[in-house]
């Protein structure tokens, strides 16, 4: 069972730079809409830059490996775990140039089951570079024990 | 993608849906560098079986690009202001995604008319991978 001393948690910030490159190779893998994937189709558009599609937000939180150590210390393997729930609120729009800070909290952890079936519960603040608030998500893995 | 006015939403139409081509393992490995879930769960087959699974199997956040997707082919993103999921099944190797939506409410959010979408996929099986729901407003000009 996962220590309920994680309750309240917060991992370290990291900064997640949004960047053309990456915003390519995320539509490359997900996307066919031309504006996620060309500068000229996102200005005729109206977006500054390439703008950054509707999940990908979730990237600023992989990215730091920060979620997958805390996960390691703890005790949960990446064997057993399932994305659960995901969710999104957008507060302001995100294009290439930008840097998002993300500060990942574990909000909850609960179990169902007898144990059998353990439940994180994260939530994370996205801000930009100007110190806005551009979304939150709050997602729930499933632990298999 | 036309400009929709929100007259003419009607409660209970269903959205232009998507289809996918079959989850494959290029995806997957695609996927995992772009989004930055490097799970081996998703691109290693060794470490699947290891952890008990038959094969690789899909990152429900993949379901969710595609579900993204299914919003802004309707509307413009800035238009997107929820968007919650829940990951009910797993999304295997061979199947072939098919993501909707319907209008469920029609409401005000802060004064702006806004619609709730109902959304999901299913696989060719017809299980539901994913389900969830959408806040979609349409500011006044």
């Amino acid at each position: 069972m996962i220590d309920r001393k994680w309750i309240g948690h917060s991992l370290p910030t990291s900064v997640f730079a949004i960047e053309r490159s990456r915003l390519r190779f995320f539509a490359k893998a997900s996307e066919t809409n031309p504006v996620y994937l060309d500068e000229a189709a996102a200005h005729d558009a109206g977006h500054p830059d390439l703008p950054a599609p509707p999940t990908f937000l979730f990237s600023a939180e992989m990215d730091s490996d920060l979620k997958m150590k805390w996960l390691l210390e703890a005790g949960v393997s990446l064997q057993r775990i399932l994305h659960g729930e995901q969710s999104f609120t957008y507060h302001r729009p995100v294009h290439a140039g930008d840097a998002v800070s993300v500060t990942p909290r574990v909000s909850d952890i609960y179990d169902k089951k007898n144990g059998a079936l353990e439940f994180i519960v994260m939530d994370t603040d996205v801000v930009n570079q100007r110190g806005e608030r551009v979304a939150e998500s709050r997602g729930v893995l499933v632990v298999r024990n | 993608m036309t400009n929709l006015s929100f007259e003419d939403i009607a409660v209970g139409t269903a959205i232009p849906a998507l289809t996918l081509p079959a989850v494959d393992r290029t995806t997957l490995a695609l996927f995992a560098g772009a989004s930055g879930d490097h799970n081996p769960i998703h691109i290693d087959i060794d470490f699947a079986r290891k952890a008990g699974m038959p094969d690789v199997f899909a990152h429900g956040m993949l379901g969710m690009a595609w579900l993204g997707r299914l919003l802004t082919n309707w509307v413009p993103q800035a238009q997107l202001k929820k968007f919650d999921v829940r990951f009910l099944g797993i999304t295997q190797v061979g199947h072939v995604i098919r993501c909707s939506g319907t209008v469920a409410e029609k409401l005000e959010v802060n004064g702006t008319p806004a619609v709730r979408l109902q959304i999901q996929t299913t696989n060719q099986y017809g299980e539901t991978r994913i389900a969830g729901d959408a806040l979609v407003v349409f500011p006044k000009h």
